[in-house]
């Protein structure tokens, strides 16, 4: 059955509609201080949980938006020591529920342990690695709920028979990918997320929140509407990409847009 | 290997969730027509008179002379339709994604071997067919991605990264995870999830299968060592496999070692990588000390990958095959070596097995023989060797 970690992730479901919004931004791009300012503005803007990507040179789960975003952070030197060093920054500001997203192999070949006693270290709930299905997961999962970190276990479109097991282990949320393919925006979002949770919630009452292709606040809301709260990163990465270091003031108008429509829902 | 596709501790299925129902269908559908008569007869009568199986053992006499050490001989995969070793894996796999209700087929490919071989499994079968290619090996190879579109295909050139070999593999993955109903990802080499290396490595069998009775018809006796060249290991572990319970026969795998080993543009995975998780496996990868996958270089397109498949890296762990680079220099000297000698053009790929044995045939007797693996035809390669030697051809 599935286990609760005492981390920070359920505070992000814990406010007046139980439903959250929650933002994703690549650490790094286009520099470490303008992560930590953007960090703490999407924060303040009303995010309930932010998902830091920790650049990888191959991110075989993303669209177009976020690989540049993945190069860019990359091309200016970013380190996974320098994203810990961010959030390190961060923390001195935010206690905000804080998820890593990247692939298994930085991870790996940081060292799982010395990776996620860094996590409890700073104070990072959660971790998101798209190339680790729930048939790898016991490798890197072991480690990290040693140092209090969750491993979010993702369902797909694809999923069927498998949600019952992966559900069952899930902890901190349960990431829905609404579509086929790699993250970016989307103008509809056709899979029966309904579906999806309704069997999701056959098992377990881990929260589940809705990502890949939202970008609009109408869309955030009717996943909201479905689910327990909308994920988006790609929208949120083109305005950093549009904006550079000056995207501070856009991010919070974007994501107080967003938040607002989560919580009317 | 266990249940989870596992060769020691390398393999694996390290692939987003999206995919691994389909991997597992996959796994299925294989596991049943492997053993099926029905679906080996069609594939076999495929391979014979389709492909031109079984490809020749051949005495390399010159050579043999030359080099005055053990018998040379070639396994000719080079005399393959389409000219390389890559059919036999394609036509297996295109037979297979067709039991399995698929209508059409997508690849990665770096010299374009792979891509043309599956480009021409799609046209024979009536099968929808897009390759990805990274944009910088679509100039390397710009007649093999010309060749891919008279044989229907669609070829993308892919501008992300290095625009190379595991470029064209990301975006493959991609687009996979974007529309798995109608389509099988044709994987080209010995990696990737489970059961992508165990297949193909099953479909590129054939190759030591044919080889060790014909040595054996021959000879009357084993070789000495087997010789292949290793990019992700498909031609390779297909050259090795019926050998590995035969201890006394020496396996050894040739990786791109590009400039050198001692210089960033190299792709010699087993010589300068470390242990990794990428592509949906874990192996042994070209990477930083962060993890982030290396920019490889090899004069080779088709070996230019920072990874090598699990079950070479396992082979590697227990000793019972060796690893060793080959830098472009001598690739090029062999590729140069065996056309003059033997009047056959070789792939640059397979030129670093030939190289290998260049070196090594002096250290056995004469009595010994030695298999070298000629993965593959050189024509595609003439132009990027004469511009190596400064060559310069007017078309």
């Amino acid at each position: 059955m599935s286990k609760k970690l005492n981390n920070k992730i359920s505070k992000a479901f814990d406010n007046t509609n139980k439903k959250a919004f929650i933002g994703f931004l690549t650490a790094g791009d286009p520099d470490a201080d303008s992560t930590v300012n953007f960090i703490l503005e999407m924060d303040r803007a009303g995010c309930d949980l932010i998902e830091i990507g920790i650049p990888f040179s191959d991110p075989t789960a993303e669209g177009v938006v976020i690989q540049e975003a993945n190069i860019r952070s990359l091309g200016n030197g970013m380190t996974t020591d320098g994203v810990f060093d961010i959030v390190k920054r961060v923390r001195e500001k935010s206690d905000i529920p804080l998820c890593f997203m990247t692939y298994a192999n930085p991870v790996f070949h940081y060292g799982y342990d010395e990776f996620f006693s860094k996590c409890e270290e700073l104070g990072v709930d959660g971790i998101i690695v798209p190339d680790i299905p729930f048939e790898e997961k016991e490798e890197m999962e072991g480690p990290a709920n040693a140092h209090n970190v969750s491993v979010i276990s993702m369902v797909s479109p694809t999923s069927e028979a498998r949600i019952k097991n992966i559900a069952e282990g899930a902890d901190g949320f349960i990431y829905v990918v609404s579509s086929m393919g790699v993250t970016g925006v989307r103008n509809e979002i056709k899979t029966d997320i309904e579906g999806i949770v309704k069997h999701i919630r056959e098992v377990t009452d881990t929260p589940c929140a809705i990502g890949f292709g939202i970008s609009t606040p109408e869309q955030a809301a009717d996943m909201a509407s479905k689910s327990d709260g909308a994920i988006v990163g790609s929208a949120i990465v083109r305005i950093i990409e549009k904006y550079g270091k000056d995207a501070a003031p856009y991010l919070y108008d974007y994501i107080k847009s967003m938040k607002d429509a989560v919580a009317s829902v | 290997m266990n249940e989870k596709g596992r060769f020691g501790i390398h393999g694996g299925q390290y692939i987003s969730e999206t995919l691994m129902n389909e991997l597992i269908k996959l796994e299925e559908a294989y596991n049943h027509y492997k053993n099926d008569p029905g679906f080996n007869a069609e594939l076999n009568k495929l391979l014979n008179e389709y492909a031109g199986r079984p490809s020749l053992l051949y005495y390399a006499e010159k050579m043999t002379k030359d080099l005055g050490g053990a018998k040379i001989y070639l396994k000719r995969e080079d005399l393959n339709h389409t000219g390389s070793h890559k059919i036999n894996n394609v036509l297996g796999q295109a037979l297979l994604a067709k039991k399995m209700g698929k209508t059409r087929l997508i690849a990665e490919t770096g010299a374009g071997q792979h891509g043309v071989a599956t480009a021409t499994a799609a046209a024979l079968l009536g099968m929808e067919c897009e390759i990805f290619m990274g944009k910088e090996d679509t100039i390397r190879q710009a007649l093999n991605v010309y060749r891919m579109e008279l044989l229907g295909a669609k070829v993308n050139a892919v501008t992300t990264g290095t625009m190379t070999l595991k470029d064209a593999v990301n975006d493959a993955m991609r687009e996979w995870s974007n529309r798995v109903s109608d389509t099988h990802y044709c994987l080209g080499s010995v990696m990737g999830p489970h059961p992508f290396p165990t297949i193909v490595r099953d479909f590129q069998s054939v190759i030591s299968k044919e080889a060790r009775a014909q040595i054996l018809e021959k000879e009357g006796k084993l070789p000495a060592a087997v010789i292949a060249c290793v990019g992700g290991g498909s031609n390779a572990i297909g050259a090795f496999y019926n050998f590995i319970p035969d201890k006394e026969v020496e396996l050894i795998g040739c990786e791109a070692g590009g400039r050198g080993v001692d210089t960033p543009e190299t792709a010699a995975t087993i010589a300068t990588g470390s242990l990794g998780i990428f592509h949906g496996m874990k192996s042994y990868f070209c990477q930083d000390k962060y993890g982030q996958i290396a920019p490889v270089y090899s004069i080779s397109a088709g070996l230019d990958y920072p990874g090598i498949g699990p079950e070479h890296a396992y082979l590697h762990d227990t000793g019972r095959a060796k690893y060793v680079p080959i830098t472009d220099e001598e690739a090029v000297c062999a590729f140069e070596y065996l056309s003059k000698t033997e009047g056959i053009i070789p792939a640059i790929e397979s030129a670093h097995a030939v190289a290998q044995a260049i070196k090594v045939a002096k250290n056995y007797s004469k009595d010994d023989c030695i298999i070298v693996n000629i993965s593959g035809r050189g024509d595609k390669d003439v132009a990027a060797i004469a511009r190596y030697r400064g060559v310069d051809l007017h078309d």
